[in-house]
């Protein structure tokens, strides 16, 4: 009995290892498939709209988006510079999913990042280039990471629901950076554009080497390795894991939940904060309305196209930058409203949400 | 003194009579959540149905020259935003929170998309009745003309009491929401209970945004709602899912939201942004002050509870 299991145990194992092999690549591939599917379905939903709705031909519309958003080196460089701010809002997003947290303030942590941003760079404007740069983005991240670990904070010790309040500190910190730059902190030289006095021009974030974009681009990816660095593989993101897995199991077992939701709280607003400091420092050059673009909105979409995986956030970030980019391109030539770009988004929300039901089809069907 | 005073007081006539304006649109919203809560699901998703609801009202409005065309129209896009809701939160293994993120980030886009073109023309407004003929002061006479719909939402809170309490609908509302089980044990389909009071409640939050373009601010822009669908959610816990108690939160809500204009028209320009964040921290206060990480709260369906 114990020789036949010896003698039939080798083959079976290297069978069941075959299994587990190919098993995971079906997994990986089912990863890559599924969202790839919804986002192709998602635009043939919006050609259809586009028939439904406008006089706008699809095809031209999807060259143009391509052309504007991928086409030629000059586009692919704008596509990273919007790339840069999205890949960090994503992350404010896709951190606090692995505790089973939905925020969605991301735009609020990036306005509060910024405005602090600007506030640090005016004052310490003189003291050298490196310094203020680095000191703008500590303030940035900690103003983005200590509004969003407000959120957590309301949720762990009062219950409140994270989605909502996130949402409310947007408005509250759009308002803030509106009444700061109204008044308390005008620059009296911003007439019809009310914004912070400039950091100063010594003081913009560089370009990388051998490109027309900006090093916030740099930051995000690193941002987005680091997360996922911390998730899969350090004992703090797998504790992450296991709350945002069963809160109660995670007590239990004397995990401090209090502490982990904070601490990712805040890494998510620092995240988010950080690419407010980046759209200050390399793009505007100081705190104004300008700030407030929406990329903290459709940080939210790229984090649910990427099913809260920080890598997977990169392509994410790229595509809808990309389409993003596009917008003046389909105002311009075909006389789409600007918001063409959020019915985009919006439907590929939609068509990503519904194929979250297909996931584990395929193995209860085998 | 005398002046310091007086202008207290009007500020303080002037909330009032701006919550009534400002409220409304929060009344039909959270009626609608509560509604929609009531048989057991969550639907974040409402802004979309008032920012939708605003642009079809205005455009209806414009096209058909009476305003409540209009409104009936709002209502009818809020069934559909709903229905789309009720149809992807019946995927298995959909998240329904999400869902309700993803519908408000859609329904924006298309309501600013589709209402590109009414932003310049001037549709008809809803009419109002005068309530402050006995007041000289110009703005709080403008403030005290009471609007219709806001009529028909006091007709709504004993109407929606009573049928939640009293009829067979109201009752497998209720069950839906406290015992999904026990209501398919007793034959009825949870998924049909739910999908009808979402798009019920969906046609109340449509209602809600026809107001904001029809009445007060009354104009279609892309500004014009800012959270107030949102809020709804918050707004329905502080009522402790009650219609009544949601008038009294809505008048709440309302008068936060009316303390900007209210200062504004006394000639206090002073924090005019920081005000208009009244509603926000409110909602945040209160959340935090009722919200309990311990116990469920005192009059939530149950089912919803499993969710959170």
């Amino acid at each position: 009995m114990s020789q036949d299991s010896v003698l039939i145990s080798a083959p079976v194992a290297t069978e069941n290892a075959e299994r587990g092999a190919a098993e995971s690549a079906l997994n990986w591939l089912e990863r890559l498939i599924i969202p790839v599917g919804a986002i192709l379905i998602g635009f043939a939903i919006f050609a259809v709209f586009l028939l439904i709705v406008t006089d706008a031909k699809p095809l031209a519309v999807f060259e143009s988006i391509y052309r504007a958003g991928f086409g030629s080196w000059f586009s692919v460089q704008k596509t990273l510079i919007r790339a840069a701010p999205l890949l960090l809002t994503a992350l404010c997003v896709a951190i606090p999913a692995q505790l089973g947290l939905i925020i969605i303030g991301a735009e609020g942590a990036l306005v509060m990042g910024g405005l602090a941003a600007a506030v640090t760079g005016f004052q310490l404007n003189g003291a050298g280039p490196m310094f203020v740069i680095f000191a703008m983005a500590l303030a940035g991240m900690s103003a983005g990471g200590f509004w969003i670990a407000i959120s957590g904070a309301l949720k762990h010790y009062r219950g409140v629901n994270e989605t909502i309040s996130s949402l409310l500190l947007t408005y509250i910190a759009i308002a803030l950076l509106n009444h700061a730059v109204s008044g308390p902190l005008r620059d009296p030289e911003s007439l019809n554009k009310p914004a912070t006095p400039p950091i100063g021009d010594i003081n913009m974030l560089g370009n990388l080497p051998g490109m027309n974009v900006h090093a916030g681009l740099l930051f995000g990816i690193i941002a987005c390795m680091i997360a996922a660095f911390m998730i899969y593989r350090t004992v703090p993101g797998f504790a992450m894991r296991v709350i945002g897995g069963n809160v109660r199991a995670a007590q239990l077992a004397g995990l401090a939940v209090g502490q982990i939701t904070l601490a990712a709280c805040f890494c998510a607003g620092a995240a988010a904060g950080l690419a407010g400091m980046v759209e200050v420092a390399a793009v505007q050059g100081s705190a104004s309305a300008a700030i407030n673009a929406g990329y903290g909105y459709t940080g939210i979409l790229i984090a649910f196209i990427a099913r809260q995986n920080p890598i997977a956030v990169i392509p994410a970030a790229l595509l809808l930058a990309g389409i993003g980019a596009a917008s003046g391109l389909l105002q311009r030539s075909h006389g789409l409203p600007d918001a063409t770009v959020l019915v985009i988004q919006g439907i590929i929300f939609l068509t990503i949400l519904a194929s979250e039901t297909l996931y584990g089809r395929r193995r209860t069907s085998t | 003194m005398d002046a310091s005073s007086a202008s207290i007081g009007s500020v303080f006539l002037l909330i009032i009579a701006g919550a009534i304006r400002v409220g409304t649109p929060f009344l039909f919203v959270s009626l609608g959540e509560m509604l929609t809560e009531k048989s057991g699901r969550i639907n974040l998703g409402l802004e979309a149905n008032l920012v939708m609801g605003a642009m079809a009202g205005y455009a209806l409005s414009l096209h058909s020259g009476n305003p409540w065309v209009g409104v009936l129209c709002a209502g009818m896009t809020g069934i559909v935003l709903s229905g789309l809701h009720t149809a992807l939160c019946s995927l298995k293994g959909v998240n329904d929170i999400a869902v309700g993120i993803a519908i408000m980030i859609f329904g924006v886009g298309l309501a600013f998309f589709l209402g590109k073109p009414y932003i310049q023309p001037s549709a008809p407004m809803l009419p109002s009745i005068d309530f402050g003929w006995w007041i000289d002061t110009k703005e709080v006479r403008t403030a005290l003309q009471i609007n219709p719909l806001f009529l028909v939402g006091l007709l709504l809170l004993p109407l929606l009491t009573w049928a939640l309490q009293n009829t067979r609908w109201g009752l497998m509302i209720r069950l839906a929401g406290e015992n999904a089980e026990a209501a398919t044990a007793m034959g009825y389909s949870v998924r049909r209970i739910r999908a009808l009071s979402t798009m019920a409640g969906g046609f109340l939050a449509g209602v809600g945004g026809a107001f904001l373009s029809l009445f007060y601010p009354g104009s279609w822009n892309e500004g014009l709602s800012s959270g107030q669908g949102l809020m709804a959610v918050a707004l329905v816990i502080f009522a402790r899912w009650k219609p009544v108690n949601c008038f009294y939160a809505a008048m709440l809500f309302g008068g936060a939201g009316a303390l900007a204009p209210a200062l504004q028209a006394v000639g206090i320009t002073w924090g005019y942004y920081l005000f208009n964040a009244a509603p926000y921290v409110l909602t945040l206060v209160i959340m935090a002050v009722t919200c309990s990480p311990q116990r469920s709260l005192a009059g939530m369906p149950a089912q919803l509870g499993e969710r959170r």
